[in-house]
């Protein structure tokens, strides 16, 4: 059944494709997104984290993987952050979690990035966060901000 | 205080221009670590970096970062001047080191208050 609210906020969807080292889009869409939040009014701090996860999120398919999309839900309640990539996928989730830890290439951490500081970002700024990924194969990372949520 | 006040004052050399000048600046931050500025650079900001390639375009437009300013009379390339002009993206450079700069614009932010 329809809720009321969501007869009146609209309901976007952006994607974006990523390729291999094409950190260009990475930051162009984060900006996008950020700039369509700030048009529908977002709360400050409810736009900074969204741009946080969708920088880092996209970063880490442009710096570790082939190729891959990026998929961003504004519904009334939540927004959702989806990032799929065919890459190598994470072999420990544990320790990538872990600020400072990453397995970026010295070329690319000599550009400011790879500082292994991604997925703990990441994880500082969602509600729910979920990554399912396989080695050799791909990452797929699924992360949440509840709109109605105080944090 | 204004951007343009802070060049003028400390003697900075201005890579594009007018862009931000009349901008008011309220703080600083001093990184070459691309998710650390994302995560932490505060509003109405000049950045510090020694990062001269163009995704540090991408993190200032991302965090309205108002000028980007580069130590030790660093070179960079044309066309990362040309990108910043068309994202309204102040360059600034100085023969000063990153610690020296952060200094100066701290103590004239400072007094600017």
């Amino acid at each position: 059944m329809l809720n009321d609210s969501f007869r009146f906020t609209p309901h976007i969807t952006l994607e974006f494709k990523i390729g291999e080292k094409d950190f260009f889009i990475a930051g162009e869409s984060a900006s996008r997104v950020k700039k369509t939040l700030q048009q529908l009014g977002m709360k400050q701090e409810i736009i900074k984290r969204t741009a946080i996860i969708i920088y880092e999120a996209a970063m880490n398919v442009a710096i570790h993987a082939n190729h891959g999309t990026l998929k961003v839900y504004i519904d009334p309640e939540v927004i959702s952050i989806i990032t799929e990539d065919k890459g190598p996928g994470i072999p420990d989730i544990e320790l990538a979690m872990k600020e400072g830890y990453s397995t970026a290439s010295h070329e690319v951490r000599e550009m400011g990035f790879g500082a292994g500081m991604g997925l703990p970002n990441i994880k500082q700024c969602s509600d729910e966060l979920d990554i399912d990924t396989k080695v050799g194969v791909g990452t797929t990372l699924k992360a949440k901000i509840c709109l109605n949520n105080k944090v | 205080m204004t951007l343009g006040e802070l060049a003028d004052s400390l003697g900075f050399e201005i890579l594009t221009g007018d862009i931000n000048l009349k901008r008011e600046i309220k703080s600083g931050y001093v990184s070459d670590l691309l998710s650390d500025v994302i995560a932490n650079i505060e509003m109405d900001s000049v950045w510090i970096t020694i990062q001269r390639h163009i995704n540090i375009l991408g993190v200032a437009k991302l965090k309205d970062v108002a000028a980007i300013i580069i130590p030790r009379n660093l070179q960079l390339d044309k066309d990362v001047i040309e990108k910043a002009k068309e994202e309204n993206i102040a360059i600034l450079r100085d023969s000063r080191s990153a610690f020296e700069i952060a200094g100066l614009i701290y103590n004239a932010l400072k007094k600017g208050m």
